[in-house]
């Protein structure tokens, strides 16, 4: 089975042609500052669509408003950039009504969390088929530094000079509680992990979350430095894979476990051994575990953080349902007749 | 003996009760049968916004008002002639509309002293003198009803529930109604039920039997049938008729309807309506909010649907942002506003027409957005239709204006040969549209028709076509991002000059004047037709000259509409607002207009309008 009998993108006609990266750059010339994470995560999705093979017309990439929200006019496909937090409404709207085609959302903490938080924990729950990118900087970049819902509490900014009091967001953990089928994250800099999740995503019937660490090197930079750094990475980040044991650190030698009172804990591997530690499944029905995976992590040292593929588990998605009522409709009723619905069934004659 | 039958050429009920009485059920009841027997009709539902508002008290009142006639009609009547008061509260809160003399039918079983003085009355109305003026019918409704259902295995809360069936029968018997008709809804309605049908069926009977026997009623009356155009005739309301026209457009247009809308008063019976019709390829999806009603109508449009988003004033407030996202991204998009009484929450179930600068300018930016308003119930099926045609040919938001009058009135509708009306043309863009220098070509998404100025339609999924839209400034045809002042103000222009150029497409107003000798003229829009054609009718049948207009396309205006406007020594523009339409032909046209104004949540009484135009008459 290859991606492409996926039923996410089983009714997307495929590519006649072999595909290269070149073909999804557009004419226009990108903005984004220079040393932007935006980048990076531009070069990996035109690198990685053409493993997908679709049709470069059937593919539609939907943008709200902010720095990461201009990346559909760098994609030589069809695009829309819309405006501020609306850009999983009207993806819903098309994906609905165009089961051929596969839609794109590309969005950033500010626009789908703050002034799109409501259309995105909708889109998570209803189980849209949309691929949401949820570029991650914890800062607002086009409105030029003011804190966003991901930044950390005590942040100075130019909005608050004496540290925000807001308590921040974990969007993991909120798109889990949103009823999410697939959520995922990953981080700019590392195009081979981005790429193997966004294949994920892209093969995923429903909504696919995929968080992405992005570096704005203007307004927050470094905000990611210690996960993406050799030198400390290894003892922050978790990898998680499905099926595998759940172990990070230098050498292996941390992982996570399951306590008596079922939470979950970082233990020494060497303490608890090998064989206590917890195996990640992501296709686990209940989300109560990845809920606990996407705690982990510590908001200002990012300590414990994992990255990968949190939660995919199979829904019918809401295009799917709704197709099926209007098949079941006409199977039912027949095509619509509109002069014997005009006349209704009660009338009189005159003359 | 049979009792003496006197012909009338016209009468006004009004039904009033509980908003647990089952008012509304019972007007349309009555309504069907009289619009079977082929009188002129109109209604007018006037219901509280509380679903069950404490029983007793006027906040609770739910009335219904039906105007029937032997002759054309265009109100549902100023004064009713016979109120129905079900309760005290009714009869306080509806009392002041039965005209002196008019027939008052109270249910003296619920005039005990508790309920009276719980809206305020210090003696029993239907024993105090007060109601002297009126021709007082008092009927013990509640208990006959229950009398008449006592063989029934039913609680007596449960048969004092049928005593609207009661009222029903006792007025259809007073009016000549048939009672077939009601028998069969009610079989229909309560078929799962037979004890509480056959329960409801008797009430119904007992109340037919009581109105032929009792004294009370000395004659039965009978009003003919309106001379109409030969047809096949329905009754509708103007939702329904809203709805029926956006299928109809998907149909004329072959496309694929997607409403995305949020539920409010009183717009939430077109998503019902819609959602009725999966089979015509119409996509209903109820959004998390106002804004994702419109945006996914966006989206689907995007993608080669006809989007449509269904609301009232308080979500196209919140549709504003999107709207202009609309106007820049130049895609079919029909926003139906049910206006309401505002602003805010306002008066959710009451009528008022003071949206209109809202459609007009309520977005930031120079953001024209085409307006057209139904004129009456059953209008409401062609406004839609128009509506959909000038999104779709013109690439554009357009605004469908009705109003709570309209939604919830009713009248008889010839139907439409469906088979007549003109096809709407999406002419989707499939090939590239543009030569560049070395004779290649590429797709220029914003190089527009030299004629409409409706730029190309291309949807994903069209090879070689790809393209990207947005709502930031675009360059004048190739659309990509633009900053540039001069192309800014051109493309600014040019947008305007699209709605504009739409007056070319739409009919010259036209003018009655019956006499072609009127100096002042009245002119409006919307659901005001009916009380100002009924109010010019009243001052010509009492021997002036008086013109009527009525615009329909309020953005752009028709192009003969200056010209018209010169024409009259007086125009007068009667509006529930406070003058919007007047505002914009003001500024428009310079011309002197004279206002008339009310806010009241009801529509213009036909008498109260002739007195405005009869002044205005005495002053030239």
């Amino acid at each position: 089975m290859t991606i492409n009998d996926l039923p996410a993108l089983s009714l997307v006609p495929k590519s006649d042609v072999a595909q290269s990266a070149k073909d999804f750059k557009s004419d226009q010339e990108v903005r984004w500052c220079p040393g932007c994470g935006d980048y990076s995560i531009l070069s990996t999705v035109q690198g990685f669509m053409p493993e997908l093979g679709l049709a470069k017309e059937n593919i539609v990439f939907i943008s709200g408003i902010g720095c990461s929200s201009r990346f559909p006019y760098y994609m030589n496909t069809y695009g829309l950039h819309s405006i501020h937090g609306r850009a999983p409404a009207i993806a819903t709207g098309l994906s609905v009504s165009r089961p051929d085609l596969s839609v794109w959302v590309v969005t950033g903490d500010g626009d789908a969390l703050s002034i799109g938080g409501n259309h995105l924990i909708h889109a998570l729950r209803r189980n849209v088929n949309l691929k949401i990118l949820l570029f991650n900087n914890r800062i607002y970049g086009l409105t030029k530094g003011q804190y966003s819902p991901t930044s950390e509490q005590g942040k100075i900014t130019k909005s608050t000079p004496q540290g925000s009091v807001d308590y921040s967001f974990n969007p993991v953990s909120l798109a889990l509680g949103a009823e999410a089928t697939f959520v995922a994250r990953s981080i700019d800099s590392d195009r081979k992990h981005l790429s193997s999740v966004l294949a994920a995503a892209a093969a995923h019937e429903g909504t696919a979350l995929v968080e992405i660490y992005q570096n704005c090197n203007i307004f927050n930079d470094g905000a990611w430095d210690k996960l993406k750094d050799a030198e400390t990475a290894d003892d922050l980040l978790i990898k998680l894979v499905h099926g595998e044991p759940i172990r990070f650190g230098k050498d292996g030698a941390k992982g996570v476990i399951r306590t008596a009172d079922g939470q979950i804990t970082i233990a020494d591997v060497a303490e608890v051994g090998e064989g206590a530690l917890l195996v990640h499944d992501a296709h686990r029905e209940d989300p109560a575990l990845a809920f606990a995976l996407s705690r982990l992590s510590e908001v200002h040292t990012l300590q414990d953080t994992p990255i990968g593929i949190f939660r995919d588990v199979k829904r019918p998605s809401y295009d799917r349902l709704v197709r099926e009522q209007l098949d079941e409709a006409r199977e039912k009723k027949g095509a619509g007749d509109l002069q014997a619905l005009v006349r209704g069934n009660d009338t009189w004659l005159v003359g | 003996m049979a009792k003496q039958v006197v012909q009338l050429s016209k009468v006004v009920i009004r039904f009033a009760g509980d908003s647990g009485d089952g008012m509304q059920l019972t007007g349309d009841r009555f309504t069907t049968e009289t619009a079977g027997l082929g009188n002129d009709l109109k209604t007018l539902p006037d219901f509280p916004a509380e679903i069950r508002a404490p029983a007793g008290t006027i906040p609770g009142v739910s009335a219904f008002q039906l105007h029937f006639a032997d002759h054309a009609i265009s109100t549902p009547g100023d004064a009713p002639d016979v109120l129905v008061a079900m309760n005290p509260a009714a009869l306080k809160a509806n009392l002041k509309l039965l005209r002196p003399g008019g027939t008052l039918i109270v249910n003296t079983d619920e005039f005990g002293k508790r309920a009276y003085e719980k809206v305020g009355y210090t003696a029993n109305p239907i024993e105090d003198g007060s109601l002297e003026g009126y021709n007082v019918i008092p009927i013990a409704l509640t208990s006959m009803t229950v009398e008449a259902l006592k063989d029934f295995a039913l609680t007596k809360k449960e048969a004092e529930r049928a005593k609207n069936m009661f009222a029903l029968g006792m007025l259809c018997w007073l009016y000549d109604r048939p009672s077939q008709g009601t028998i069969d809804f009610l079989t229909s309605k309560f078929g799962k039920k037979p004890e509480i049908l056959k329960a409801n069926i008797a009430a119904y009977e007992a109340g037919w039997s009581f109105g032929e026997t009792t004294e009370a009623f000395s004659v039965q009356y009978e009003v003919k049938p309106a001379p109409m155009p030969t047809g096949e005739y329905r009754n509708i309301h103007g939702n329904l008729a809203l709805s029926l026209g956006l299928i109809a457009a998907g149909q004329l247009s072959e496309l694929p309807i997607f409403l995305g809308t949020y539920p409010i008063t009183p717009a939430s019976d077109i998503l019902h309506e819609l959602s009725k019709y999966k089979n015509f390829d119409i996509t209903t999806f109820q959004a998390e909010d106002e804004i994702a009603g419109v945006t996914s109508a966006i989206g689907a449009s995007y993608g080669g649907a006809l989007g449509i988003t269904t609301t009232s004033g308080p979500g196209v407030a919140l549709k504003s942002e999107a709207i202009g996202l609309g106007v820049m991204l130049e895609l079919p998009l029909v926003i139906v506003d049910v206006q309401r009484g505002g602003p805010s929450t306002g008066l959710p179930t009451k009528t008022e027409q003071a949206d209109l600068l809202q459609a007009m300018f309520g977005r930031n930016g120079e953001a024209p957005v085409p307006i057209v308003a139904p004129q009456s119930p059953s209008d409401c099926f062609f406004a839609a239709i128009e509506a959909a045609r000038i999104a779709i040919e013109y690439r554009t938001p357009v605004f469908l204006l009705s109003d709570g009058y309209l939604a919830n009135g009713s009248e008889p509708w010839l139907v439409p040969d469906t088979s007549a009306l003109a096809k709407i043309d999406p002419n989707f863009t499939t090939e590239p549209n543009h030569e560049l220098p070395d004779g290649s070509k590429d797709f220029w998404p914003y190089l527009r028709d030299p004629e409409t100025l409706a730029r190309p339609w291309a949807v994903p999924g069209t090879k070689g076509l790809e393209h990207r839209i947005g709502g930031i400034e675009k360059a004048d045809g190739a659309g990509g991002i633009s900053y540039d002042p001069d192309n800014h103000d051109k493309m600014v222009r040019i947008r305007q000059a699209k709605v504009d150029a739409i007056a070319r497409t739409i009919d010259p107003i036209e003018v009655d004047d019956p006499s072609g000798k009127a100096r002042v003229l009245v002119i409006g829009w919307g659901s005001t037709f009916g009380p100002i054609g009924g109010a010019c009718k009243l001052v010509r049948d009492a021997g002036h000259d008086v013109a009527q207009a009525h615009i329909r396309h309020l953005n752009p205006f028709p192009s003969n509409l200056g010209e018209v406007l010169a024409k009259y020594d007086r125009v007068i523009v009667p509006e529930m607002n406070l003058g919007q339409l007047n505002m914009l032909l003001r500024a428009k046209y310079l011309v002197d207009t004279v206002n008339y104004n009310q806010v009241r949540g009801l529509p213009f009484k036909t008498d109260e309008l002739a007195g405005v135009i009869t002044d205005v008459l005495k002053s030239l």
